[in-house]
């Protein structure tokens, strides 16, 4: 049996196993559908929750970020992972406490105010709408990657397994079939790191393994420290090297904005906040934050490994290769483009970071034909030795695409470290597992928002239980659709409003939900105004820098502007200051409310969640 | 760790004796929370960003690693793990002891 044998034997098994859970856990009621009944037990909260986060840009890009960014790619795993600090502690008890069962529903409850919930509400769904678009474009990826069909056709498979396990079992279905998924992408992530690490250094654990000495037959010298090896090679072919701090366009102010913006995002991120209304008790929701980051890290505590060993793999099996001498894995995925080779006309791959690099990747936008016919030239251009034809090297470089596509390094690893081709199938499930967790979590999001804040609290406060079942189970199949349709045809801009999600959710909920928690003197009109500075500021510099090429600017305080990912952490301070600036010339909260931060405060009495019926607050 | 069968009914918040008790619980909440919204910020904002190009000029011990490297890969999230335990731990003690303090004025009272 081939890889795609394999393949489609994993993700068959995979999706057959989800659907069995979807059926297994199915729900009648409000309570059940959005935050699972409430009863799951905190360590299968975290791993639910490590899957949630975990997307189809954390298992295939991730370490491909960090493999090409070296020191800086750091920013994306002490983000990614420091949220969650900040969350357990200042967050999940508290939230959990509260018991509703969205962010709005905090939001406008604590501020007593439809305007923040209606603010909260939008943001929600912003947020998640640039979130699942990649996640539906992911799932699409990883089909025609693997299994060779039209990556069109696998968004609608996607979507088809969403939708299917997401309208039947609501959060409760999601969450046991997110808890699945998490193995099969930790699983598919570890098995090809451990296998890499004991190829190059020979010891098993890749952590110990990237800190470790390279194997002599591997190095050609004893004792040869891997970092020290591959920080030599980098410097020997114009690249900085791989340990260095703040080099390029990441000087200190923007590491440290952007790692802040996604920590403070992470945080405030609807997806992974609603995921601690579901256990039983405030300790539960504790518990179930430290195991949440404890499944995380350990994909994000390996992906730096991953990406060290495929840098250095990648660059020792290719440089200064002649064309027959190249790797079995350099064919097929130079067969997708996203890794070529364009000559210079001495026969030999050159990869480097100056004019004489050979080594680049397709743009999704260029065509086979485009590729085809720019080869074409390239070759005519070695033929006639420059007189006719045109440089294809110069072509990419213009166009910003010198060296191969930062996804090929977890994709193909498993081929480097040459493994057995089930493991190389089991890489696809797991892609395809980290993308539909991700996506699930996502889309229920925006079905309770749609359904629960806006249907329910703001237009008909009389629907009967079943009627808001229906309603959520609506708005989750035509958010599937909307995804899917996103996924298609993606608009240009999704990959560049990634940072967005992150910028508006620290500058809009992060200070709201915290200030909401620990002062009992802010209001409405504070906490309005202060989200509406932080988003307004944060959207309009991305929203310059990204559309309308504005330079990323600091007041002229800092060297360098602020690259967009990292102006949240602007934002929020911004949010911070106005709402507290505003503070005391307004009035302050009523009784009822400050009561209900002391209960929020008191970890004693949680039960299942309010009935909202009968809550006495409506 | 955890109450399997958690109280629905709260402590009446209106009463001054039960206020008094939550105040308390309340500051020992928010000492521990900002030691360790401390050495979140020390461990990933400080060594894995602010002084990492200082910490570069030592290797981690045994190892290949810069330190200030390490700190911003691995490090960090190994500390950020443990905050996060360490949170559990102490907090769900300290929410027994304040549910055994509540317990006792309750008893107090019926007396």
């Amino acid at each position: 049996m081939g890889v795609i044998g394999w393949t489609y034997l994993f993700v068959g098994l995979s999706f057959g196993l989800y659907l069995l859970i979807a059926w297994l856990s199915r729900v009648s009621t409000t309570k059940g559908f959005y935050v699972a009944g409430q009863g799951i037990p905190a360590i299968a909260n975290g791993m639910a929750t490590g899957a949630d986060w975990m997307s189809a840009a954390s298992f295939i890009s991730m370490a491909g970020l960090v493999s090409a960014m070296g020191y800086a790619g750091g920013v994306y795993l002490m983000g990614w992972t420091g949220g969650y600090v900040l969350l357990a502690l200042l967050l999940a008890p508290y939230l959990r406490k509260f018991g509703h069962y969205t962010v709005p529903d905090f939001i406008g409850d604590r501020y007593d105010s439809t305007t923040a919930r209606l603010v909260a509400v939008v943001c929600a769904i912003f947020v998640s709408f640039t979130y699942v678009a990649g996640q539906m474009r992911g799932v699409g990826v990883v089909f025609s990657r693997f299994l060779e069909v039209d990556v069109n056709v696998g968004v609608v498979i996607g979507m088809v397994i969403v939708f299917i396990y997401a309208t039947l079992g609501g959060m409760k279905g999601i969450t046991w079939t997110q808890v699945a998924q998490y193995w099969v992408l930790i699983t598919a992530f570890l098995i090809p790191a451990i296998a890499i690490s004991i190829k190059l250094t020979g010891n098993p654990v890749p952590q110990i393994g990237l800190g470790g000495v390279l194997r002599p037959e591997v190095a050609g010298e004893d004792g040869v420290f891997l970092l020290d090896k591959l920080n030599q090679i980098q410097e020997d072919l114009g690249f900085t090297r791989y340990t260095d701090t703040f080099t390029g366009a990441w000087d200190k102010v923007n590491v440290f904005c952007v790692a802040f913006a996604l920590m403070v995002g992470t945080a405030g991120l609807p997806h992974v906040i609603v995921r601690f209304y579901t256990v039983r008790t405030v300790q539960a929701a504790r518990w179930s934050a430290f195991w949440a980051l404890f499944f995380i890290s350990l994909l994000y505590l390996t992906a730096p490994a991953t990406a060290a060993f495929a840098r250095y793999y990648m660059i020792q099996s290719l440089s200064g290769k002649a064309a027959e001498e190249l790797p079995a894995w350099f064919s097929s995925w130079n067969a997708t483009g996203l890794i070529l080779w364009f000559d210079d006309g001495d026969g030999r791959v050159r990869y480097s970071a100056g004019e004489d690099n050979e080594i680049f990747r397709k743009h999704p936008q260029i065509t086979a034909v485009q590729l085809a016919s720019i080869q074409g030239e390239h070759q005519r251009w070695l033929d006639t030795s420059g007189v006719d034809g045109t440089d294809a090297r110069r072509v990419f470089r213009e166009k910003g695409l010198s060296g191969p596509d930062r996804d090929i390094i977890v994709l193909a690893t498993p081929e480097m470290a040459e493994l057995a081709d089930w493991i190389i199938a089991l890489v696809a499930a797991g892609g395809l597992a980290a993308a539909l967790s991700t996506a699930s979590g996502l889309l229920l999001v925006i079905s309770s928002s749609v359904a629960h804040d806006f249907y329910y609290r703001v237009i008909n406060k009389s629907a009967s239980e079943k009627k808001r079942l229906a309603v959520g189970r609506g708005v989750i199949g035509l958010a599937v659709v909307v995804a899917g349709v996103l996924g298609i045809y993606p608009p240009g801009f999704v990959s560049q409003v990634v940072a967005f999600a992150f910028g508006l959710a620290a500058a809009s909920f992060f200070p709201a939900i915290v200030l909401g928690i620990f002062s009992k003197r802010v209001g409405a009109v504070p906490a309005v105004s202060g989200m509406i500075a932080g988003i307004g500021f944060t959207a309009a510099y991305i929203i310059g820098c990204v559309f309308f090429k504005m330079e990323p600017w600091t007041f002229g305080i800092f060297a360098k502007g602020i690259n967009p990912q990292g102006i949240g952490s602007i934002g929020m301070v911004i949010n911070f200051v106005v709402t507290l600036g505003l503070t005391p010339f307004c009035r302050a909260p009523d009784e009822s409310i400050r009561l209900m931060v002391d209960s929020v405060r008191e970890p004693e009495g949680i039960g299942p969640p309010v009935d909202i019926e009968a809550a006495p607050e409506h | 760790m955890d109450n399997d069968s958690p109280r629905t009914e709260g402590p009446d918040l209106r009463d001054e004796a039960v206020r008094g008790l939550l105040d308390r619980y309340w500051i020992s909440n928010l000492k521990i929370t900002l030691f360790l919204l401390f050495l979140w910020a020390v461990a990933g904002l400080g060594c894995g960003i602010l002084f990492a190009d200082h910490l570069n000029a030592w290797i981690l011990p045994g190892t290949g690693y810069p330190l200030g490297f390490w700190f911003a890969q691995q490090g960090s999230i190994v500390i950020f793990v443990l905050l996060i335990l360490a949170y559990c731990v102490y907090m769900n003690r300290l929410d027994a002891g304040h549910h055994s303090e509540l317990e006792e004025l309750g008893e107090k009272k019926r007396d």
